[in-house]
């Protein structure tokens, strides 16, 4: 048996209505590289900020260093050696690369700082990494793998003996993670303890000792890296049972509606498919994958650089939201706070928003008919507020994006672009979403669904559509998609392309 | 809770009364006829161009230029007049080159993506310097008499500026409350991108504001010049200060997307009655000046402290998204 550094004892956080950690025990050793492994939503995010003291646990203790902690504070953290890169740099772009890894603790002489020092003080630790970095280059004129590699030498110079590595492959090509690799071996060898989260599976195996898996806030299990193979772990992730409570449709017409041929974004590939009219098309793919993306692309958001789109057979230049509006396009964003609803405005502008000339002439407004279609569609949609001409910001998350849904209903619209639909709403309103979203396709309308949840993806979809760094790399019908074979696909295996879209 | 609620709505009315109330205690001059049209008088400029400003910081912008295009537009105007241009056309001329100075501001914040503050700042230097060149320094003067109508004329009893202010107060009432533009401004004001995935023009509406608040400041500058019935370069000096305070004491959020032009009307009497009451009690020149500044930050310091409590009671679920996000990146 290893030296245990940090041991989690029944770690819990509770948020109200979501319980985001239940009950997970866990024990880090002494230079180990420690692989978490779980779908989006799985609660490894809010493990790792309860083991940097970004959150205090609800329940549960942590120990490290000999000692019990109830809760960490950040700082407590960092002091005892606990470091963490996450996936948005803490760097400061305009400080040179020395500056930034002696950030608030900067070494003097005198009353000032001791550029020397702190420079000699960086090519040592940049060396015994193995990079060649100028201690006085500028953090903004680095690559991001450059920028990465300054953050990892940032908690080495705080002698860090537990790191968390959050995500670290995801914007580096693939030479640059071998080099990522190599770098965090060396840690090891000096009896670092690694936390590695990935999505990708293959990086799990190449690198890491033992691996845990976690599944709906809760700790699955851990197992010996070299025990186990990527089809059991795919496994333990999917692990749940589905559901049958999701409304089914039975049609299979219909008209082709929208038809997306060969669109090029900055953040896309060659994104080709064909939306028909009535169904509910799922896309699927990790965090990352470009599903965002498209959605914005077709919907004008994005620029697109090369393809097209044809509605009804016709092609449509799409260059802006309103012009996506025009063609009697909606879309739901994932984001609901800062881009689905305006939070200040009351129920009542917003579900008017995009509609408002439907309600006026010449521009002026007609209260009237807006009155009528607010409070029609408040009540279809059960939108719960005492009044319409309460701000947004007073409703919850289901209620608010019955606003957004509203909102598009309000326009009368064809084709609806939900993207992650049910994130941060609860049980009860996930159903009745779910149910909206099936009596909108059965009365015609078109549905893109971009969800992260298996479950709601599976059971929702009619076909789904899967991509993997910016690509699509596959389609499967209903019959055809099981939460394993998606999961290959996402994760690069089963698509072919294994080039890197960089 | 209840009473912080209706604090936060009709705080600026109690305090509108809380003043009147005192200077009428502390001066028997105060609450007469005479000195309330006088007051109305003298907040018709500031008043007039607060209009335009709350359509500004409604979209979250800030026009600091307002003061320089009274200046100008009251230069321009009075140079015409003394050039032999009929007054109505010198006029016309000046709220065309408002309107003009306000589509320039829109147009670098729009396709150079300059923050507000900056465009504005650079806008009232420069349109100042122009204001002083044009007339080497001196004041211009020797108007038509019937110009003066504009700014020292009644109708009825009612001195025409406040008329003029009343006008301007209206139109903006009836734009930001019954068009669909108004429904657009709070949009942008609140959130800009939502308003764009929402199909919003954000540019048409932030060209639109700046012109309207250029075309008010003409109207001001006008009206300003009659009154004093000479154009000074200096003319307008400053009134950024007063009319943004005026807006923000009206209750509109300096981040946009909140806020109502009623309560920039009670904005607007406040810093009259401030200035009016000040003079009458023989508080000196520069005192008020501090007591101005110290309104000011004041009425910010309340409008950030709400929207801070506000947000703190939505971080847990901020948190919630923040993870959400970390995870989506």
């Amino acid at each position: 048996m290893k030296e245990i550094v940090l041991a989690l004892k029944g770690i819990t956080k509770i948020y109200p209505g979501v319980k985001a950690l239940d009950d997970v025990s866990l024990t880090f050793e002494k230079g180990e590289i420690h692989a978490i492994v779980g779908e989006n939503g799985a609660g490894k995010s809010t493990l790792i900020k309860t083991i940097t003291g970004a959150i205090a646990p609800t329940a549960g203790t942590i120990a490290f260093g000999g000692k019990e902690y109830q809760k960490l504070d950040p700082i407590e953290a960092i002091r005892v050696g606990i470091g963490a890169v996450y996936q948005e740099f803490n760097l400061i772009p305009y400080l040179s690369v020395a500056e930034n890894i002696f950030f608030g603790r900067e070494l003097r002489q005198g009353a000032f700082t001791d550029m020397k020092a702190m420079c000699a003080e960086t090519e040592q630790i940049l060396n015994e990494l193995g990079v060649r970095i100028d201690p006085r280059a500028r953090v903004k004129d680095l690559s991001v793998a450059c920028q990465q590699i300054v953050e990892i030498a940032k908690s080495v110079s705080k002698e860090v003996k537990v790191l968390i590595l959050d995500e670290p492959s995801a914007p580096l090509t693939n030479s640059e993670t071998q080099s990522m690799f190599r770098i965090i071996k060396k840690l090891k060898a000096k009896g670092v303890t690694i936390i590695y989260i990935s999505h990708r599976l293959e990086e799990i195996f190449e690198l890491s000792d033992r691996v845990t898996v976690m599944r709906d806030s809760k700790k699955i299990l851990t197992l010996d890296t070299g025990e186990t193979d990527r089809k059991s772990l795919i496994s333990h992730m999917v692990g749940r049972s589905l559901s049958d409570d999701y409304p089914r449709n039975e049609s299979d017409c219909c008209e082709t509606t929208l038809q997306a041929r060969g669109l090029n974004t900055a953040y896309v590939n060659n994104i080709t498919f064909d939306l028909r009219q009535g169904e509910i098309l799922g896309f699927a793919g990790l965090v990352g994958a470009g599903r965002t993306e498209v959605a914005r692309a077709i919907f004008g958001a994005d620029a697109v650089t090369s393809g097209e789109i044809l509605l009804f057979g016709k092609p449509v230049r799409i260059k802006s939201p309103a012009d996506a509006i025009k063609n009697k396009m909606g879309l739901i964003p994932e984001d609901r706070k800062s881009h689905g609803v305006l939070l200040s405005l009351a129920i009542r502008n917003n579900i008017t928003f995009s509609s408002l000339k439907h309600i006026s002439r010449y521009g002026y407004l007609n209260k009237k008919k807006e009155d009528a279609v607010v409070h029609t569609l408040k009540e279809n949609l059960r939108i719960k507020a005492p009044s319409v001409n309460q701000q947004v910001k007073n409703l919850s998350g289901g209620n608010q994006q019955k606003v957004v849904l509203a909102k598009w209903l309000a326009t009368n619209c064809d084709i609806l672009i939900f993207d992650e639909p049910t994130r941060g709403i609860d049980i009860g309103a996930k159903q009745e979403i779910y149910k909206l979203m099936r009596q909108l396709a059965e009365s015609g309308k078109s549905i893109i669904m971009i969800s992260s949840e298996m479950p709601e993806l599976l059971g929702m979809s009619d076909r789904i559509i899967v991509m993997h760094e910016g690509r699509i790399v596959g389609e499967l019908k209903k019959e055809e998609a099981t939460q394993e074979r998606i999961l290959e696909m996402a994760s690069g295996e089963a698509g072919g392309c294994g080039c890197n879209a960089n | 809770m209840r009473i912080r609620e209706l604090f936060s709505k009709y705080g600026i009315y109690m305090v509108l009364l809380l003043m009147v109330v005192f200077f009428s205690v502390l001066s028997e001059a105060f609450l007469t006829p005479d000195n309330l049209f006088n007051i109305l008088r003298q907040v018709a400029v500031v008043g007039t161009a607060a209009v335009g400003m709350t359509f500004v910081m409604l979209t979250g912008g800030i026009d600091l230029s307002v003061g320089s295009i009274i200046g100008v537009t009251g230069i321009l105007t009075a140079s015409l007049m003394v050039m032999g241009v009929p007054a109505v056309i010198a006029v016309l001329i000046a709220l065309i080159a408002g309107v003009l100075m306000g589509l320039l501001n829109a147009f670098i914040i729009n396709e150079f993506n300059v923050p507000p503050l900056i465009v504005t700042l650079g806008m009232m230097t420069t349109l100042r310097g122009i204001a002083y060149l044009v007339t080497g320094g001196m004041p211009v003067f020797g108007f038509p008499e019937s110009f003066t109508i504009l700014g020292q004329g009644y109708l009825g009893i009612i001195p025409i500026p406040v008329i003029i202010m009343g006008l301007a107060f209206l139109a903006g009432y009836i734009l930001l409350d019954k068009f669909t533009i108004g429904r657009h401004i709070y949009g942008v004001g609140g959130n800009e991108e939502a308003s764009r995935l929402s199909g919003v023009n954000v540019k048409k509406i932030k060209y639109f504001v700046y012109s309207v608040s250029g075309l008010l400041c003409g109207i001001a500058g006008v009206v300003l010049l009659s009154r004093t019935n000479s154009g000074q370069p200096k003319a307008g000096t400053s009134y950024e200060m007063d009319i943004i305070t005026a807006v923000v004491l009206g209750g509109v959020s300096i981040k946009g997307g909140e806020g109502k032009i009623t309560g920039v009307i009670a904005g607007v009497l406040i810093m009259g009655i401030l200035s009016n009451g000040m003079i009458i009690t023989n508080v000196g020149d520069y005192a008020q000046r501090i007591v101005q500044g110290l309104v000011l930050i004041l009425a910010v310091a309340f409008d950030c402290y709400n929207q801070s409590r506000k947000a703190s009671a939505g971080t847990l679920i901020r948190e919630n998204k923040a993870a959400a996000l970390n995870e989506n990146s």
